[in-house]
């Protein structure tokens, strides 16, 4: 990991210093234990302020949209993923990103290590190679890195971007051929009215701060449908019928373009599964259309263009 | 007598008897979350964490609260208020700061000409049991910012955890008549009540965080336009997890909602939104993140204090613990404060 951030911090100097991008965006070191935190470095003295490790877990691709400089973007596999199709999409100008790639084996999902500690504060974290060191008052723990992944992660095909003008350190293997629809197959094989309940429980969580939405990097709308007011579609409250709305919309909304990197879930602090929904308009995509998004700049997205050939038989 | 104790194993019969008379509102964990919902019986509650996600606020303030109905007739409006208030309530198991919270929220919705009707009576039906701090947060900053791990303002009764019993401080006269229900608590021990104090200065100890709120508000009069505002506009991807946490960002929207028939209703709103304020003409005076949050910045250490004398915010840390991208109010305080 060392070597990476060294090898990251070099490029970033060089892009800086040469006058290549503006701006670094990258991450850096957090005020908590397993916390990285988005960092904008515009001088090349600032570089050191980069880290590396396996929580840095933002999806930095979202803070891209909008920027009208050269920007030096640090992207994993799901960043990167997300910068293309932000770029097949139109929202993001390619010679306008220097992508920073390396390969990440995984980020740390916190709310893991959080269950864990059953309540205990961690007051120090040490990531390594394989394991955790977690500290705080009277306990340590030693934790296995592969029991504390994302699950996103966990049955992640895309280790190392498809898409990066310089890569840091070594390409990562990519997942054994882990089965990422198991957990929507399982929902799938479930009745109508055992889904329903499951996704009324999971929705009922919701309190509407938009935490997933906002750290999506394909969310960019500039107005997004439950900010419209003339007018408002649907009811603002976080009773059960309004928050199905709007989780359902932005489901449908990321058909085909979501990346699966994970952040919607990372970002709920109501703890709502909030990938699982969305991963199966994925699976949807991917059997319809035999589409992933986010590997290839010239495919032309199946929701971006009719087929004669495509599937129409609920057309009668 | 100001001192009972309960021990820990009594805690649920002292909350079923509860339930028997009041509304009791009390920590519950659902999956991962704790927060302060209704219990119906005395072994729903969890009091042995360090706090809930959600701050009480909800229950004086819920997410969506139905103001009014009306029907519309041919000649003339009905309007039919709020129903009234089912019992008195407990809520058990308040965060000093948490209950800190509560006072600064009376000074909000009491100020002004008109008082806050519907926030007011349901704070005025409520009796707060607190629940002192042994083991602060890292994240808690309460100290710094006129509270303490032990404070006992916003509180009825101040409950201690003495490790296999709870030690009870009667606060106020609310809160002594609440205790008096319960003939068959024991006085507290002499030595009870100095473990009570030996634990709260040590709590005061533990708190890490400490902070330099002394003259904030002067600081940030001259720095509305400072660039650190466009550093924290940066990070900040404007969702609304700071202000829905937060035990005293009270911020709400009105609206109308139709259906057989009509109603009023309250909804938490927050100024992270665009929609919070965008005017009628299309213009959005607050255009981005950096300007919402230097609004809330500013509402909490320089408006609330030229208004009431003191900051809208209690330490609790919530903000810290729950932003998805880490922005830490502590490095915002302590990036003023140097100024």
């Amino acid at each position: 990991m060392g070597n990476v951030e060294n090898s990251m911090r070099e490029i970033a100097q060089e892009l800086l210093s040469e006058g290549k991008v503006d701006v670094i965006v990258g991450y850096g070191q957090g005020t908590l234990p397993l916390r990285t935190t988005p960092c904008f470095i515009n001088k090349a003295e600032d570089v050191p302020k980069l880290v590396w490790n396996a929580s840095c877990d933002a999806n930095l691709s979202r803070y891209l949209v909008g920027r009208e400089d050269k920007v030096g973007v640090v992207a994993k596999g799901c960043d990167a993923r997300a910068i293309l199709v932000c770029t097949v999409e139109k929202q993001i100008l390619r010679e306008n990103v220097v992508i920073i790639g390396v390969p990440c084996p995984g980020v740390i999902d916190k709310k893991k290590v959080e269950a864990k500690l059953d309540g205990k504060e961690a007051l120090d974290a040490i990531i390594e190679d394989e394991e955790i060191k977690v500290k705080g008052e009277e306990f340590e723990y030693v934790l296995p890195i592969e029991d504390f992944t994302c699950d996103s992660c966990l049955t992640c095909r895309h280790r190392n971007p498809p898409i990066y003008d310089v890569l840091v350190g070594e390409k990562a293997p990519e997942a054994p051929d882990a089965d990422e629809f198991a957990e929507v197959s399982s929902l799938e094989s479930r009745s109508a009215e055992e889904r329903w309940a499951h996704f009324e429980e999971e929705l009922s969580k919701c309190i509407r701060c938009y935490a997933c939405r906002n750290v999506c990097p394909l969310c960019y709308c500039k107005e997004c449908f439950v900010d419209q007011t003339m007018p408002a579609w649907f009811g603002k409250t976080n009773r059960l019928s309004d928050t199905m709305i709007y989780h359902i919309v932005r489901a449908f909304h990321v058909a085909g373009r979501c990346v699966d990197c994970g952040a919607c879930s990372r970002a709920c602090p109501m703890d709502i599964n909030l990938r699982q929904l969305v991963k199966k308009t994925e699976k949807i995509v991917r059997e319809r259309f035999n589409y992933e998004a986010g590997i290839s700049l010239e495919e032309v997205p199946p929701l971006g263009e009719f087929k004669m050939q495509d599937a129409q038989e609920f057309i009668r | 007598m100001n001192w009972k104790v309960i021990a820990k194993k009594k805690m649920p019969a002292l909350i079923e008897e509860l339930t028997k008379e009041y509304q009791v509102f009390a920590p519950v964990r659902n999956e991962s979350v704790v927060s302060f919902e209704r219990v119906s019986s005395g072994n729903e509650t969890v009091l042995d964490l360090h706090n809930t996600k959600k701050p009480p606020k909800e229950v004086f303030l819920p997410q969506n609260e139905i103001l009014f109905t009306y029907r519309v007739g041919q000649e003339s409006v009905e309007i039919e208020g709020a129903p009234a208030l089912e019992r008195e309530m407990v809520l058990l198991g308040v965060r000093p700061c948490d209950a800190r919270g509560f006072v600064l929220l009376d000074k909000f919705f009491s100020s002004g000409e008109q008082e806050d009707f519907n926030y007011l009576r349901k704070r005025e039906n409520a009796a707060t049991v607190g629940l002192a701090c042994n083991h602060p947060l890292s994240t808690c900053f309460c100290t710094s910012i006129g509270g303490s791990p032990f404070g006992k303002e916003g509180m009825d009764l101040l409950l201690q955890d003495l490790n296999d019993k709870y030690l009870i401080e009667m606060v106020t006269e609310k809160g002594k008549k609440l205790i008096e229900k319960f003939p068959w608590l024991r006085g507290a021990e002499k030595a009870d009540i100095e473990k009570g104090k030996r634990l709260s200065e040590d709590a005061e100890k533990a708190i890490r965080s400490k902070l330099s709120v002394e003259g904030l508000s002067e600081k940030l009069d001259r720095m509305f336009d400072d660039p650190m505002w466009d550093q924290i506009g940066l990070k900040c991807v404007g969702c609304g997890v700071c202000t829905f946490l937060c035990p005293t960002c009270c911020c709400f929207d009105v609206l109308d909602e139709e259906t057989e028939e009509a109603k009023r209703v309250r909804i938490w709103d927050s100024c992270q939104f665009p929609l919070f304020t965008l005017q009628g003409s299309g213009h959005n005076p607050r255009s981005s993140a950096k300007e919402r949050m230097r609004q809330r910045i500013m509402h909490k250490f320089s408006y609330f204090v030229k208004n009431f004398g003191e900051s809208f915010c209690v330490g609790c840390g919530r903000c810290i613990r729950e932003c998805p991208v880490n922005q830490d109010i502590r490095e915002i305080i302590d990036g003023i404060s140097t100024r």
